[in-house]
Formats: C-alpha cells, structure tokens, sequence
C-alpha cells in the first residue's frame, strides 16, 4: 500500500513489471521488493528446507527470504534478492524453490515431517545402504534443496575486471562515510567512496530525521553534489566492497547493468580490484531479528527494514502494524508510522523497565507465544506484564538490536570483540591494516556519533597519508543514546523459533547440537547448516550463537564467532573470471608467418602461448601423415622452409659475457671464436637439465642465444637470477630478442641454392658459422645450424620482414621441388638424426642420461656442475636415452613403458619408458626416443614396450638414437 | 598482496614469481663438501614469522628481490633488490 506524499520514488514515473506472471505497476526508484508491498504481495517465496512460505524480511543485500529468478534476455539470474533488484520497465521476476505454484508447494510436506528432519538429519539417516548414495540420495536430496535454478544456456553477457588506486577508500555511503569522504576530499586527497545501494545516503535515505536542521536528505544531496563536484573523488554506485586483502586491496563487485534496465552497451557487471592507502570502513549495522515461535510468516519484517519502505519506497506493508523489540531505536519506526497515518496495534517492548509512553499501546515484558497466517501474518498472542493478549495484525515490525558489519575487519584473521553495553560484536582495534572503523559499523549508532566518528577516521587516514585536515565544524544531528537489553529466544513457549530464515534453522536445532555435543560454534555451524545460506548468516549468526552460549553454559564472548571469509555479498564466477573465457584463457602469440600458413590450410597448434603449422596439406591428401611424409621427403630431398621465430633468442652483451656464459653453461664459450656457432647445454643448480640451443658469438662482447620454444621465459629467468645473485657486478647485459626478430630454416640438399638465389654473395659458412648478410639492403643474420640433420641454415631478419620473407623463401623454394614444412615433419627429422627436445629433457634426466655427460667441462665451475656429480646422477641404473626400432611394421606410442622380454609386466620390472615417436619416411619404419636402464649398453637388445592405455604390446630393438646418417656428412656437406 | 620493486614502485603480486627461500644466494663453492650442497639445494626452514624469500618482477623490471616478510601477520617489513649492495652483502657473491 502506497502511502500518499512520502518516500523518494518519482511518482511520474510508474513502472510495468511481471512477478510469477502477474502484471504489476510500481515507480522509478523502487525495488522490486518495495513494489511487491505496494502491490500487496506478502508471499514472495518458500525457504531452503520445510519450503515455509516466506516473505520480504529485510530492505537491503542481507535479505533472506525474498530470492527470486530473474528472466532477462537468454539470461536465468537465480537467487536474485529482491530487495537489491531496481525495478525497471518489463522486469520479469519470478520465485524459486517451489512446485507447482508459490501459493501450493508440494514440497511444503517437508514442513510436516520437520519432527524427523531436525538438524543432522541428513548425516544420521543417507548413512546406508551405501549402495542407494548415488542412485537415490543424491537425487533426492538435490532435488529437494536448492533455490533458483539457471537458464542452462551459456552466459554470453559481457563482464568486466578493473583495478583502481586511491588515497583514501570510503566503505559505505551514509552519514559516517559522508563525512569521511567530505573530510577527506576537502583536504585533497584521491577518494574513492562506494556504496552497494543505487543511491548514496544510508540509513538517512530510510531514517529520515534532520542534520543541521534542516531534512537529512537536504544534507546528503548537498554532500553528494560537493563530491561530484570534485576532481580528486569517484563515487561508486551499486558497488559491494567484498572483501579485505593484505596491503589495502579490496574486492569489489560493480553492478554495472545487473539489477538496471537491459543496456546492451554495458558489462553486466565488474569486479574491481581496489588499492587504497587508507580505508575508512563505514559498513554500517544490520538489524537482528527476534526468536518466537513461527517468526518467519509472511508479514514479519525489521523494524529498520519497515522504515525503509514507509520513509524511501512510499509503501505501508501493513495496515495494522506491530512492532516487537528490546532496544528504543524501534519506537522511532512507530512515531514514523503513526506520522504517516498508519495504524500501529500495539509496541511490545520485551524490557520490563522501558518507557510506556508513545502514541499507541505498549506492552512491557512482552512476548510473543504464537502467531497465525500460513500465507500473510494474521494475528499475533502475546504474553506480557499485565496479562496475555491477541492482537491482529498484518505486519509486524522486530528488532533484537543491530549488529555492527564488520565483516571486512574479520577478512584478515580479525576477530569482532563482544560489547557487552551495545549487546554487539565491534571490530578489533587494527585489525586490518591501514583501516579505519567509523559509524554504526564500530558500534557508535546515532547520527551525530556517526558523523563524527567518520570525520575522525578521515583525519587518521590524512595523518598516515601525510595530510592535514582543515578544522570544520561537524553537523548537528540526534544523538539519542541507544538502550538494549539482550533479548534472542522466547522461553517456554511452544513451536519453533527461527534463527536462519534462509536455511531453515530454529533455536532448537542449535540446542540439539550443543546437546550432542557439536558445542563449539563451528561445528554449530555446519552440524545446523547455520550461516550457511546466500546471505551467510547477517541476519542470524549473532543470535544462534547466543542462543548456543546459552545452551552450553558459556558466554557469548567464550562462545566467540564462526569465521568471516570473503566476499561480503555473492560474487558472480563470470565476474572474477570476466574475460578469461574461451580465447581470452591465455595470450595468443602469432609467427609473422601465421596468415601465410594459414592461407596454405595449415592447421595450427599449441605451442606454449604460440600457434605454429602442423602441416601444409596439399589438395589430394587425406591425412596428416600423408603431409608429413611428404614434407620429410621434401626436406631430405630438395629443400624445406620452416618458421623457427618461437625458439628464444636472448642477446648478450658485455666484457664478461663470454665470462657470464662459461658459467652457465656446461660447456666452454669464452674460446668461441667470433662468427661461430656452439650448442650448448644447460642445467639447473640440482644437476638436470634445464634446457638446450645453440648461442652464437656476433662480436667479441656479444652473443645471441637461442632457448627451447618452452623454456625461453624459464631460461630468462634462469640467467637473471645467477647474474643478479652471483655476479652482479660482472659486465654483461642481455635482453630478450625472441619478438624482434623472425627467423627461419631453409632444410635439405638445395637449400644453399635456394639461399643463392636470395642473397647476393652469400657468404660461405662452415658448419656453425655465423655471418651478418643484407637482405635488399636490411640486415639479416644468416647461421648454418641444423634441426633436420640436412644441410641447414637460419636466416633471420627484423619481425616486420618476416611475413614477406617467409613468402618469397617458400616460393623459391616451390620451384626447386621444396616448400614448407610443418611441425610434424619437423619432429620427424629431428627423431631420425635423434635431436632432443623437451619431450627428453623434462625436467628429471641429467647430462650424463642425455650420453652428454661429456659437455661439462672439467676444466670450470658452472651452475649444476657440483649436483650433478652426485652419486645417483650418473651411472648404470640410470635411464639412457636410446632409439627403439620396433621388430613389426605396428605403430609405437611416447608413454609407453619397457620391460625385458619374460618379465612379468609390473611397475618392479620396469625398465623405462618412450619419450618419442614418429613414422620415419626416410626409413620407412617407426621410430622412438626412450629412457632405458644402462641403456647405451644395451644396444641391439630386444625390449618389450607396453602401452596398456592404447593397448600396444610388441618387441623393439634397442639401437643409438641417431638413426639416420650418423657420421653427419649431410650436415656438413 | 603488495610487493614494493625497488625500481618500480608498488605492485600486485600478479606481477611477481616467487622462488623460494633465501638460501639459494647462498651457493657453496664449487669443491664444497656434499652435505653443503645438500643443505644449499634441499632443507628448507618453514618459520611462522618472520622469512626471507625470492621474488622475481617477470612482469616488470626482470629485478629479484629478497622480501622480509611475515608470514602470520602478512607484513612486508623489506624489499630489496638481490643484485644491490647490501642484499648481495647478505647473498653469497662471489
């Protein structure tokens, strides 16, 4: 029921939405929550576990009952708390958790049988047979608990993540943080100030009341229009600050088209990464109910909650109105009412010694021992002073006290501590660093309190930052003490009292685990599922653990919380993970090469971040292995062209560079004469190998190194860290190069014509030679280094050439009878002349494993040296590599384990295992690189090689890894 | 988390790798006995307090850093870069 020149609703502005189909009107600046009231709906859904049904509890984002669906686009938004959902034009909501209808829930039958589902229910009887867990149980109990379900269509909607940093962050918008915000922009520092609600203000938007005599919201329209005012402010709307991090960075989560009308432009929502200086935590409080028995009928709402709606919605959500409490901040819920011309029943004041005095009957020493209305509250019996009494009523109003939210000072490891004069928990002094408490979330509840609590917050945070606030007089407002005796649960009266509106927990469920001795308050929690709802326990936790300090004899202070963990509110996944999707998982890195290829019809694969051609399929080829024979072929016969730009290229620079190299790799670079290729190994302090490449000396300081395509940011790393801890003060300097230049393998018996053809003089390299050669007037670098065991070079030019010259190679190359070659041909050429990559060195296999024990020079110290001389990394027990011939025509697997023929096939026998294979065209035969026990002993030996996975099981021989022209003359032809 | 780079100033820990504890700027000489080794590459102190750990700016600078930090409270009492004097004082430079 709307209430006639009250609220800040535009009441120009009416506004059509849909709840479970009905058609409804409320106005711009409602919620949907407050237009349902306006709309007297009472029912709005069914709970957790006894599917009770249930109304609107509260008016903000603790709401227990009040989820909804909301059907927007493709999008199902389960869960949805009505009382945070904007209304907009078309909204369609509807409830959850209920067949076939809100109003008859077949469900609803658990509510009968709730003697046998008490707390713990599920753990003493799905116990056995453990047979039906799967079958049975599990269906069941999904099927009927749960709230909203999801559309089950892929969420298409954009969402964002972005960082921001700030002086001064503000948590929380009402009068506390206001005026810290005030305080602190005045003074000209970087402010951000955000709030969860649409609109900034607090409790003044719902409490009315006046500051400096004049309405509250003429003094927040006027704070707020001050701050906009200002470059050094961002004021963050329908922005839950969710969590507390370690040196000033908070989450949060911007609702940024969520809960709006669909803006298609728009991310739905953004979670933001805050980092502040100082906080000022101005999270204010959230009501408490109060335990009855059948507490939880529709049209029972907070005291706080029911001032909402009358002073900021326009809307009575009763007609004969009630209130229960045990503190004095209630009454000014009735003075509003009866202000506003609604009928308030009677106030019942649970203290005996409270004031009497209001505009309606009052009640001291009241209870409440039952209440009626299974769809809408209908009337309440009361047990009081004087007597008992049945007043009816439509809505009734509760307060228990309110609890500080000091959630975000408990998200480091803080724990509230217990004021025994508010009744409350408040945070712990520095329990967050560099954040400060102000207002009604550290326990100072009135208005003036609040004010000045956030001025002074705002000078601490300005003192730690170095600033200095201007001395300003605060506002005058009400600072009206606030009186509270604790009150949690009605004794002696029959029927269950309501902790946990959400999960469906009464009093006697918390006294029932204490009873069997779940008496700490976590095992509480998680024996009653108390706390455990979406809203985590903001309406509830505080009165279950009273009432389990109560049961168990302790304090409330012994009995102390359960634990507070991020985020305040829910954070959608898609939000945390916002553009982490599909491609955008991981960077994408492309060879200059990559449309050339692609325009060739290569598929492409995963290298690490890169994409690299698998193969070049030509038109009359059905299969991989079709192209990559051909392009084996190709390369051992004419001429190959390959992009080998992902290999890491490191340039080094230095006196001490030759110095720097010699120690970290195995072998010698100091006497690498200038113009000289050498391949060197590498190993890590533990004695494996860490990588292989081959570096080259362009000047007498001046080195390029090539890494593995994998370990290319490993090796950087690697470098930075023995140049920076051991010899920092050695010449050398280095820069990865990988990305600067494009560089390519010309492959196969024609490829120095093919170069011929390019190069005007090209230079006649030896075997690891180096030279600079100019490329129509751009300088190249040409090496003769080989992967494919032809005879081979690199030419590399500045990345912007690389696509034209990738071209231009492979079409000279076509008219020799050569062209590209993929990554397939490439791991087959290498396999043939037994080349290792990082399929053998992964990480577990040493020097001496790799038969290059050999290049570690004995005559220096370089990293990994002393390791690797250890017993155990070396010797015959170890795994060597080898080459395996398979004796059939079968294909072999990588994976596959080795066993000596009439060994059992068991992990004992085990023998090693295969690290690669390919079917070798040049041979005509399959091919494997394996580690094998005392293996290069054993050359000529047959071995079994099992793989149970693919079901392969057949006899190789054992022979050298380098299986294809093994005295190299190719190589240096 | 927050890690203060010498040269660049406050940063996300995304930014940074971590490594490990101290130790491994410690690096025995080349003929040192095995156990020396042993101790430099595997036996690891897990105290609840105070350590000192490597930290390396991949997505910054390419600086590593030894971080006094505490490891119940979170504080980040130093950051300094390995490669300058007084943390290579601290280091095994050679």
């Amino acid at each position: 029921m709307r209430i006639e020149g009250r609220g800040q609703i535009d009441r120009t502005k009416p506004v059509r939405f849909r709840f479970d189909g009905r058609e409804m009107t409320g106005f711009k600046g409602d919620t949907l929550a407050s237009a349902l009231l306006a709309n007297g709906v009472k029912l709005v859904g069914r709970s957790f576990k006894y599917h009770r049904p249930r109304g609107i509890l509260t008016a903000g984002s603790e709401e227990p009952n009040a989820m909804v669906e909301v059907l927007q686009g493709n999008q199902q938004t389960p869960n949805v708390r009505a009382t945070v959902q904007e209304l907009y034009d078309g909204l369609r909501a509807q409830s959850q958790n209920r067949f076939p209808s809100l109003r008859f829930d077949m469900l609803s039958v658990n509510d009968l049988a709730s003697p046998f589902l008490s707390a713990g229910f599920y753990y003493k009887t799905f116990m056995w047979p453990r047979a039906l867990w799967e079958k049975l149980y599990e269906p069941l109990i999904r099927r009927a608990a749960g709230l909203g379900s999801l559309s089950g269509r892929h969420d298409e909607d954009p969402y964002e993540k972005a960082w921001a940093f700030c002086d001064v962050l503000v948590i929380g918008a009402g009068p506390a943080g206001l005026m810290a915000a005030l305080t602190a922009a005045r003074a000209g520092a970087d402010v951000i100030l955000a709030d969860e609600d649409a609109r900034m203000g607090g409790r003044l938007l719902s409490d009315g009341g006046e500051i400096d005599g004049k309405p509250a919201l003429v003094w927040v329209d006027a704070a707020l229009a001050e701050l906009a005012a200002l470059p050094n402010v961002r004021l963050m709307t329908r922005t839950s600050v969710t969590g507390a991090y370690d040196d000033g960075t908070f989450g949060a989560l911007e609702r940024v088209s969520l809960h709006r009308s669909p803006a298609p432009h728009l991310p739905r929502e953004c979670f933001w990464r805050i980092v502040a200086g100082q906080t000022v935590l101005a999270a204010g409080a959230l009501e408490r109910p109060i335990a009855f028995p059948d507490n939880d009928r529709p049209g029972i709402m907070m005291a706080g909650a029911l001032r909402a709606y009358l002073n900021r919605y326009g809307v009575a959500p009763g007609q004969r109105v009630t209130l229960i409490a045990n503190n004095d901040s209630a009454r000014a819920t009735a003075r509003d009412l009866i202000a506003a011309g609604v009928k308030v029943a009677a106030i019942l004041d649970t203290r005996p010694n409270a004031s009497a005095v209001e505009d309606c009957p009052v009640y001291l020493s009241a209870t409440i021992t039952a209440t009626r209305g299974r769809h809408g509250l209908k009337s309440i019996h009361v047990a009081h002073a004087g007597g008992t009494a049945e007043i009816e009523t439509d809505c009734l109003a509760m307060s228990g006290g309110w609890n500080p939210t000091v959630h975000l000072t408990c998200h480091m490891n803080g724990r509230p501590q217990w004021r025994e004069d508010i009744a409350a928990f408040v945070p712990a002094p520095n329990a967050v660093p560099r954040l400060t408490p102000a207002g009604a979330c550290n326990g100072a509840f009135s208005t003036a309190a609040a004010l000045r609590e956030g001025a002074d917050a705002a000078r601490t945070a300005l003192a730690a930052l170095g600033k200095s606030a201007p001395d300003a007089p605060l506002p005058l407002a009400e600072d009206t003490p606030y009186a509270i005796t604790p009150f949690w649960e009605t004794e002696g009266a029959k029927g269950r009292q309501w902790l946990d509106f959400a999960n469906d927990v009464t009093t006697k469920d918390v006294r029932l685990s204490a009873q069997e001795n779940f008496a700490s308050v976590e095992h509480m929690k998680r024996y009653t599922t108390q706390g455990m709802a979406p809203d985590q326990g903001k309406n509830s936790n505080v009165g279950a653990l009273a009432v389990l300090a109560d049961a168990t004899g302790r304090g409330i202070p012994q009995t102390g919380t359960t634990t507070y963990r991020p985020p305040y509110t829910p954070v959608s996944i898609a939000a945390m993970g916002a553009g982490g999707r599909g491609a955008g998982f991981a960077p994408q890195r492309f060879l200059t090469s990559d449309q050339a290829s692609r325009d060739r019809g290569a598929p492409m694969i995963e290298a690490g971040l890169w994409y690299r051609p698998s193969y070049f399929p030509k038109p009359d080829e059905t299969t991989w292995r079709e192209a990559c024979d051909r392009e084996v072929n190709m390369v051992r016969a004419s001429v190959g062209v390959a992009d080998v730009s992902t290999l890491g290229k490191i340039d080094i620079q230095g006196r001490d560079a030759a110095r720097f190299l010699d120690l970290v790799y195995t072998n010698t670079f100091s006497t690498l004469p200038v113009g000289r290729v050498r391949y060197g190994l590498m190993l890590r302090e533990d004695g494996h190998v860490l990588d292989d490449g081959t570096t080259a000396r362009l000047g007498e300081n001046h080195y390029l190194m090539t890494t593995t395509t994998a370990a290319a940011g490993l090796v950087m790393r690697h470098l930075d860290f023995v140049h920076q801890a051991f010899c920092a003060d050695w010449d050398v300097r280095f820069i990865s190069v990988t990305e600067t230049w494009a560089q390519f393998a010309i492959a196969g018996p024609k490829a120095r014509a093919l170069l011929d053809s390019l190069i005007d003089n090209a230079p006649d390299l030896p075997f690891m030679g180096v030279a600079p050669v100019s490329l129509g007037g751009i300088n190249a670098r040409l090496f003769r280094i080989s992967f494919s065991g032809e005879q081979g070079y690199e030419l590399a030019v500045p990345t912007r050439y690389g696509e034209a010259l990738f071209r231009d190679l492979v079409a000279r190359a076509e008219t020799m009878g050569g062209g590209p070659y993929g990554m397939e041909a490439l791991n087959v050429l290498r396999i043939e002349k037994g080349f290792i990559t990082h399929a053998e060195i992964h990480g577990r296999t040493t020097a001496f494993d790799i038969g290059m024990e050999k290049m570690v020079s004995p005559k220096k110290d370089c990293i990994g040296k002393a390791a690797a001389a250890r017993p155990g990394m070396h010797g015959a027990e170890r795994e060597q590599l080898v080459g395996l011939k398979p004796l059939s025509d079968a294909a072999i697997t990588a994976g596959a384990h080795l066993f000596t023929p009439g060994d059992a096939i068991k992990r004992e026998n085990d023998q090693g295992y295969v690290t690669s294979v390919g079917y070798s065209p040049t041979l005509g035969a399959w091919l494997g690189l394996a580690f094998l026990k005392n293996g290069r002993a054993r050359h000529g030996e047959r071995i079994r090689l099992v793989d149970h996975l693919r079901g392969i099981d057949l006899l190789c021989e054992v022979c050298d890894p380098v299986f294809h022209d093994k005295e190299g003359t190719k190589l240096r032809a | 988390m927050r890690l203060t780079c010498p040269l660049c100033g406050p940063r996300d820990r995304r930014e940074f790798y971590y490594y490990g504890a101290e130790d491994y700027l410690h690096r025995p000489a080349a003929d040192a006995e095995p156990g020396a080794w042993d101790n430099y590459l595997h036996l690891r102190d897990n105290p609840a307090g105070l350590t000192n750990d490597l930290w390396y700016h991949d997505m910054g600078c390419g600086a590593w850093l030894l971080v006094t930090r505490n490891t119940v409270t979170h504080e980040i009492q130093q950051v300094q870069a390995v490669a300058a004097p007084q943390a290579a004082k601290k280091g095994a430079a050679k």
